[in-house]
């Protein structure tokens, strides 16, 4: 099992550094850069001025010099400065990425549970009012755009019954401590997390529905049965653990899509996340936030995706670690 | 007691009543909103809206203008003009010292002098007129100009020259000194905490150099990136001020009507802004003057006033903003004639050919105000084509003359010398910028006019050659103006006094209280 850790950790490092080559042109390829930004931004510009700027970013340097300067700065875990916004890019990322991760593993638990548990429901009581209600449910949020979403939960929660606070990670100026400080968080991570989650959670309810009724079909399905296992554990222990595989697949896939989807969320509830940073570094052209940026989510897309495959291992002890 | 000595005693216990209910009241704390969230908060090294307005709390300049753009006091306490106009005398406010502790002194407007040339666009081209800048003593800053320059005075708010603490600044490397992202001014607020995404924290200065002042206890600057949200924190009584253009104007309206709700469109006397259609005079159809003027007849600038701006703002009537200096009204007008437009299309020759129309990326109201001028033109006859583009790729495209029409705003700053002639005269023409002359219109009289202005004396001699200006401009039409624009101030109406000045909320909240 380590070695198959160590050739993934390996091929990731490669991918990641693939990853940042090809972002690192793409970006340029965008019209526009910081200088023109900035000196946009200052109400006045004269070339001279535009000139500085670009020296002072090293936008001045033929393209594959500062290539290599980014790459090099990578290899040793040195993402660059935002001269945007006169800070090193991985103290910017740091001071996001804890809520980035607590909104995005709240929805990520919140969709895989409810998506599990709706799902499995759907399909137990295939035919039936349950089912269809679960399925109708499941298609209008897979439906529905998440923007939407949250404004009608801002409107109906915060606006009308007033129970949840409408934007911001904390109450400003709150000064809660302790426990009352969790409830405080928690308190703003509901809306948040729960328009996040719903969208997935509508993937992987039907998605544990329908391959939940294939596998109920199979023949090993009855033959438990024969054998005259309880109902409970031949869904639990035969049906469901066999239909979780492609739901597995499909969560990996999406932790990397979460992160996008939190660019939207983190908007609309002023979610102070890694999401809202990338978005503002897009536009604002601020190259090297908006690279290092793509390195740490690249980073855990690959990781998660690591982790999938060792849980693939968990659900079905069949699959070997073949490198 | 007799009628008349009765109704005098009430008047005046009324009078006194009133006067007492607006005597201010210390202490409180503010949330306003801020949008987009700054970069830094370091005004010499970044000067886009956010960062004067949060920073207009933290930094100072020598001078602040009333709503009328008369100059008074802040770091300085006084000044003198020499005879000849071209040597200014400051004297600096004595006593004044930075937030930490070390005095402000006129070294540190020599160097902040020094520093705005090489990171402030604006202040360096202001700059350029001042032949050398000396301090006798400590509390003394002598400008000597190359020439006498009408405006000169109106230089010095703190957005467009703020002073910079010279101890902390002076030998380090600026773009990455870490008082950027903690300021140290000597304003009525100092920085306290900036909570990335979240907010940002502003507390009193308890040793401010105006005594009694600031009322305010904290000021918490609310970082909320979504226009609907900002809308629905100032409804649900999250946040008590919304700066102008913190909402979409057509939310505007709907939260004018809320209980206790205050509006004000005072505050933007000094940047008056201006919004205008950039149309390309050195290619395509918009290189003859005819269809140029078409253009002005085709849009129905009242409709964008009160539809798509809610009533807010004015119809401009050309290049200067009503607001400013030297403004007149008596120039040709373009009222919105479709028919007059397609006759002057004819004349002109022209065939249909295609028109690049470039929108600004500002948000929803400016998306719609693109598409209506779009059908305006489209009305009329002409072939327009919309590029959709974010900030900086409109930025690039207009900076590489990349386009036939397109979107702006810009401040006018007070004085056409400041902010009006840098987009006309043909010395401001060139490839790379984003603002000045990009539309490169080059007429020699023009340059003639804007040069005598700024340097004639006395005012009335200004008068009359910018007087002279805007009617040849407007004839010539080398811009489509379109809205003075308002954006309105939305607060509580226990928020008083916020903004005091011509200069608005950017001019920090050191004469705001809140009644309670």
């Amino acid at each position: 099992m380590l070695s198959f850790i160590a050739q993934r950790v390996v091929k990731g490092v490669i991918v990641l550094l693939a990853i940042v080559v090809l972002n690192f042109f793409l970006i340029r390829l965008a019209p526009g850069d910081p200088a023109i930004v900035m000196a946009g931004e200052a109400g006045a510009s004269d070339q001279v001025f535009v000139k500085q700027l670009r020296e002072k970013f090293g936008l001045d340097k033929p393209l594959p010099e500062q290539l290599l300067i980014y790459v090099k700065g990578v290899a040793t875990l040195d993402l660059g400065f935002s001269f945007r916004q006169q800070a090193p890019v991985a103290k910017l990322i740091m001071e996001r990425l804890p809520a980035t991760l607590l909104l995005t593993l709240t929805a990520f638990a919140i969709s895989l549970a409810l998506g599990i548990l709706f799902g499995t429901l759907a399909a137990r009581f295939a035919g039936t009012w349950l089912d269809t209600s679960v399925t109708v449910f499941a298609l209008i949020f897979y439906a529905t755009p998440i923007f939407w979403v949250a404004l009608m939960g801002i409107l109906l929660f915060s606006v009308t019954v007033d129970w949840l606070p409408s934007f911001g990670y904390e109450t400003v100026g709150g000064n809660y401590r302790g426990f009352a400080h969790v409830l405080d968080v928690a308190a703003h991570l509901i809306m948040p997390a729960m328009t996040l989650g719903l969208f997935f959670m509508a993937t992987y309810t039907r998605m544990t529905r329908a391959s939940m009724l294939e596998v109920k079909r199979l023949d090993f399905v009855k033959t438990a049965r024969a054998k005259g296992l309880s109902d409970g554990v031949i869904q639990r222990r035969h049906v469901l653990r066999n239909a979780l595989l492609p739901v597995v697949t499909l969560a990996g896939v999406h932790s990397g899509t979460l992160i996008g989807g939190a660019v939207i969320t983190e908007t609309v509830f002023a979610w102070p996340g890694i999401g809202r940073l990338m978005y503002d570094a897009l536009l604002q052209r601020d190259y090297n936030l908006l690279l290092g940026v793509f390195v740490i989510c690249s980073a855990m897309v690959l990781i998660f995706n690591l982790i999938t495959d060792l849980v693939y291992r968990l659900v079905d002890p069949r699959i070997e670690f073949a490198a | 007691m007799s009628k008349r000595v009765l109704l005098g005693l009430l008047l005046s216990i009324s009078v006194a009543a009133a006067a007492a209910a607006q005597e201010p009241k210390t202490g409180g704390v503010i949330n306003a909103v801020i949008q987009p969230e700054p970069p830094g908060l370091m005004l010499a090294m970044v000067q886009n809206g956010p960062v004067q307005m949060v920073s207009g709390n933290i930094f100072e300049g020598l001078l602040r203008y009333s709503p009328k753009l008369e100059p008074q006091p802040e770091l300085a306490e006084s000044w003198t003009v020499s005879e000849d106009a071209k040597t200014y005398t400051f004297k600096l406010k004595k006593g004044v010292t930075w937030h930490d502790g070390k005095p402000f002194t006129s070294a540190d407007v020599l160097f902040s002098v020094e520093m705005l040339k090489q990171t402030h666009a604006r202040a360096r081209s202001n700059l350029m007129q001042v032949d050398k800048v000396e301090a006798p003593d400590d509390t003394t800053v002598v400008f000597t100009l190359k020439q006498p320059f009408g405006p000169f005075l109106g230089i010095f708010e703190v957005g467009s020259m703020p002073m910079v603490p010279k101890h902390l600044y002076d030998g380090t490397d600026w773009k990455t000194n870490a008082y950027n992202n903690a300021p140290i001014g000597t304003g009525p607020f100092m920085f306290k905490e900036w909570q990335k995404g979240s907010f940002i924290r502003l507390v009193k200065n308890p040793n401010y150099h105006e005594k009694g002042k600031p009322y305010l206890d904290e000021i918490y600057w609310q970082i909320i990136p979504d226009a609907a949200a900002r809308s629905v924190a100032f409804e649900t009584g999250k946040v008590d001020v919304l700066p102008g253009g913190s909402v979409e104007n057509f939310d505007v309206p709907r939260l004018s009507k809320l209980k206790d709700t205050c509006v004000t469109g005072a505050g933007w006397e000094f940047f008056s802004p201006l919004a205008w259609l950039w149309l390309n005079n050195r290619q395509g159809p918009t290189a003859n003057k005819k269809v140029r003027q078409a253009i002005m007849y085709a849009i129905d600038r009242d409709f964008a006033k009160d539809v798509i701006w809610n009533g807010l703002g004015k119809v401009a009537t050309g290049p200067s903003a009503s607001s400013i200096k030297f403004y007149t009204d008596d120039v040709p007008k373009y009222p919105y004639d479709p028919a007059k437009a397609k006759a002057l299309l004819k004349e002109a020759g022209y065939n249909g050919e295609k028109v690049r129309l470039l929108p600004l990326a500002y948000g929803e109201t400016w998306q719609r105000w693109g598409e209506a001028v779009k059908q305006n033109l489209q009305d009329v006859g002409m072939n327009i084509e919309t590029i959709s583009t974010d900030v900086a790729g409109g930025n690039q495209k207009i900076s590489d003359w990349d386009y036939d029409i397109a979107f702006t705003y810009l401040y006018q700053y007070g004085d056409p010398a400041l902010g009006v002639g840098r987009n006309y005269v043909s010395s401001a023409i060139a490839k790379g910028q984003v603002f000045n002359n990009v539309e490169g219109y080059s007429n020699p009289e023009i340059d003639k006019l804007f040069a005598d202005g700024a340097v004639a004396t006395p005012d009335s001699k200004r008068k009359e050659i910018y007087e002279k200006a805007q009617k040849i401009l407007v004839e010539d039409v080398p811009v489509a103006w379109q809205l003075e624009l308002q954006f309105p101030t939305i607060t509580r109406c226990k928020v008083k006094d916020l903004i005091t000045t011509a200069i608005g909320v950017n001019d920090g909240f050191k004469d705001a209280w809140l009644d309670k």
